[in-house]
């Protein structure tokens, strides 16, 4: 919609929140991700809704605890190779704000495509009017902020319940914590994982949502596949496990390196070569092939998309040093660091890792999930271990208590020092494998950026 | 000599990585070669008060609060009575803290019961307590700081015949008000403190683990140091973090 043809006090209020947007970026701020937004909204509150009309082919929403990023990367690879010109936000601009702001600076985008915070989603979904609801998952995190993952499941109930009916949900059948919404007659685009070849032999020690929703027994799993997500059905009652439409019928994991996958569809398969590892990113590339489907687009359009996807900012990203390559692999959960370990254990041989931990807002406070993450299967495997971060002595006594070798445990909270040692600790020619929680990951970001050996992230997709 | 732990709902109690403090119970004996046996008893499970010296309740998300509560007073109240009555250590944290009370009263008047081994009542606030906590603390006739990690909705006023497990220093503790964390008789513990809260505070690890072992062989067992300069590092950072907490 044109400057000219808005009233008056409407131009004012967009003017001033675009001028707090270039005043922020010139301060330095972050690349100025959300102020624009902030100000507007607190001008014109209706103002997501106003600028969500601009996109002319509309919008879909993806929530989650894991994934969302990278799930949001690979369906914007598919809308962009089906000639779909894509708006889209950022991680680290999830909420109403950064939202707003990426809206703020739309020029001749006809589709927005939105990663958003679980608890904000009800909200955000009410004003920007999707065409596509993604569920993906509901895991244990950041406690201090979230509270319980009850709260945030009944939260989404209520959002099924007013959703209107043309809007598309695709909704993850593993996860038993988003079955039993309120769907009622609703249709649901299930997806899910069908290879049980690589099914657990038993659900990890933290499992969530182990409870059925509709009867409050337990649930039990015939294959369970990462974390409380598998193949499940209630002890007591009939619900169980839906059967995804769109499934990962095959999944060939190759270590860190990526994957095979093949998903089928209800207009037929999707054969991909995954450049992103371990079997979440084989959850992400079936939640963002249905997705696709959703919106109409075809399997030969999705399967070059997915091979073609590159690893968002700091999840699976590889870096090259000096020595050797560095793997960064995203770790702010308990969920997500399991799967974490279980990739690098397909590796072959001794490993060399750093682990970085900080307690600042982004990152959750309460750092006690640590003790939730299964460290143990990586003990012996290890050649060096560099533990980093606010709170590198907790993340040593984790270690500790979980039996590894005092001389193992190397603590240093400076996060150039500990790069350092890990630089020197790892074989040269190999690859060092990098663990950081979410605010550790942007200091180790920044790091590698002021040695010269990897990229800014406001100049990243 | 052998370390006889129970711990209490380890499906269902688990919010707050109550299996650190299973670990460091058996880490710390293991590296004195004593041993260490850990009995997991779940719902519907009795349980035996003299086959276990040390007895461990965590805390859940509200539904499994909910589901443990009953089950807690029907099959295993008037064995830890009993337990806690001949010397046994109970530590109960965060929701078990609750549980082991008179009961948890929530904000829409729905009640859970409790099985009031402690002497305790506990309402919701209107807001969570969150962050940082370090208190001070005197067992045996000697005063120690202990850190940890508070996320908790309900306000805890304790009754005359249990005292305070220690002072805060920094943080919220029992309801915000009374400056008092916790609540101890005999050797039972309530406390709001995770983080979890053994791996930070070894001394108060070695206590408990001193009682139960004196309880079994009516001996105070002689516990030899351990090199604990990890734990000495992370609990200054906890307790820097909470002296910077404000409100
Ligand atoms: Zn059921």
């Amino acid at each position: 919609m044109a400057l000219s043809t808005m009233p008056s006090m409407r131009r004012l209020a967009y003017g001033i929140a675009r001028a707090a947007g270039v005043a922020s970026r010139r301060l330095g701020r972050g690349g100025g991700t959300s102020v624009p937004g902030a100000v507007l909204l607190r001008l014109r509150p209706n103002a997501i809704a106003e600028l969500a009309g601009g996109l002319q082919d509309g919008a879909a929403c993806i929530s989650a605890t894991n994934g969302k990023t990278t799930t949001a990367r690979l369906l914007a690879e598919c809308l962009e190779q089906d000639g779909t010109k894509v708006l889209a936000n950022t991680a680290g601009a999830n909420l109403g704000s950064g939202i707003t702001t990426v809206l703020l600076a739309r020029t001749d985008e006809r589709f927005g495509l939105f990663e958003i915070d679980e608890a904000a989603l009800p909200a955000l979904a009410d004003a920007l009017r999707p065409r596509v609801i993604v569920l993906m998952n509901l895991f244990r995190d950041q406690l201090d902020r979230y509270g319980e993952l009850e709260t945030i499941a009944d939260l989404w109930g209520n959002l099924v319940r007013d959703l209107p009916t043309e809007t598309a949900l695709v909704v993850n059948a593993d996860d038993p914590g988003l079955a039993e919404l309120g769907f009622g007659d609703r249709e649901v685009l299930w997806f899910g994982v069908e290879d049980t070849r690589h099914a657990l032999e038993d659900v990890p020690h933290a499992a969530d949502a182990r409870r059925c929703r509709r009867c409050g027994s337990g649930v039990v799993y015939d294959a369970p596949l990462l974390g409380h997500l598998g193949h499940w059905r209630c002890e007591s009652c009939d619900l169980a496990r839906a059967r995804p439409v769109v499934a990962a019928s095959r999944v060939d994991l190759d270590g860190v390196h990526g994957q095979d996958i093949v998903i089928t569809t209800p207009h037929g398969e999707v054969r991909s070569r995954l450049a992103l590892p371990g079997l979440h990113n084989a959850y992400n590339a079936t939640a963002a092939t249905a997705a696709a489907i959703a919106l109409g687009i075809e399997p030969q359009v999705i399967s070059p998309a997915l091979s073609a996807t590159a690893p968002a900012f700091g999840r699976a990203e590889r870096v090259r040093l000096e020595a050797q390559d560095m793997l960064i692999l995203l770790a702010k959960n308990p969920a997500g660091v399991n799967q974490n370990v279980r990739t690098l254990l397909l590796e072959d041989g001794p490993l060399d890792v750093m682990i970085g931990l900080n307690d600042r807002t982004a990152d959750g406070q309460d750092v006690s999930w640590i003790w939730d993450v299964d460290y143990e299967p990586l003990i012996p495997r290890l050649r060096s271990l560099t533990l980093t971060g606010d709170r590198a002595y907790d993340l040593g006594l984790r270690f500790r208590y979980a039996g590894a070798a005092d001389e193992l445990i190397h603590t240093q909270p400076n996060l150039p020092l500990a790069l350092d040692r890990a630089t020197r600790e790892a074989a040269s020619g190999g690859t060092l494998f990098a663990l950081p929680s979410y605010t550790a990951m942007l200091d180790l970001r920044q790091e590698l950026v002021r040695r010269g050996v990897a990229t800014e992230f406001w100049r990243d997709g | 000599m052998k370390l006889r732990i129970c711990h209490l709902y380890p499906r269902e109690l688990n919010i707050y990585a109550d299996r650190g403090n299973i670990a460091v119970f058996r880490q710390r004996t293991g590296w004195r070669g004593i041993d260490c046996e850990v009995v997991e008893a779940g719902l519907d499970e009795a349980i035996d008060p003299d086959a276990h010296d040390l007895f461990y309740l965590g805390g859940g998300q509200d539904r499994d609060q909910a589901l443990v509560a009953p089950d807690l007073v029907a099959t295993k109240s008037d064995a830890l009575h009993r337990a806690a009555d001949s010397g046994a250590v109970v530590l109960a944290v965060c929701g078990g803290y609750q549980l082991a009370g008179h009961g948890y009263k929530a904000t829409d008047s729905s009640a859970l019961p409790g099985i009031g081994l402690i002497d305790a009542d506990t309402v919701a606030g209107s807001d969570r307590l969150i962050g940082d906590l370090a208190i001070e603390v005197e067992l045996d006739g000697e005063l120690q700081r202990v850190v940890g990690y508070e996320n908790h909705a309900g306000r805890t006023r304790l009754g005359p015949d249990v005292q305070p497990f220690g002072k805060v220093l920094a943080g919220a503790g029992n309801d915000s008000e009374s400056g008092y964390e916790g609540a101890m008789r005999d050797r039972v513990i309530g406390t709001y403190l995770h983080g979890p809260l053994l791996p930070k505070n070894p001394w108060l690890a070695d206590r408990l683990i001193s009682w139960a072992l004196q309880r079994r062989t009516g001996r105070v067992p002689e516990l030899e140091p351990l090199a604990d300069e990890l734990e000495a590092k992370a609990r200054q950072v906890a307790i820097g973090r909470a002296g910077r907490r404000s409100g």
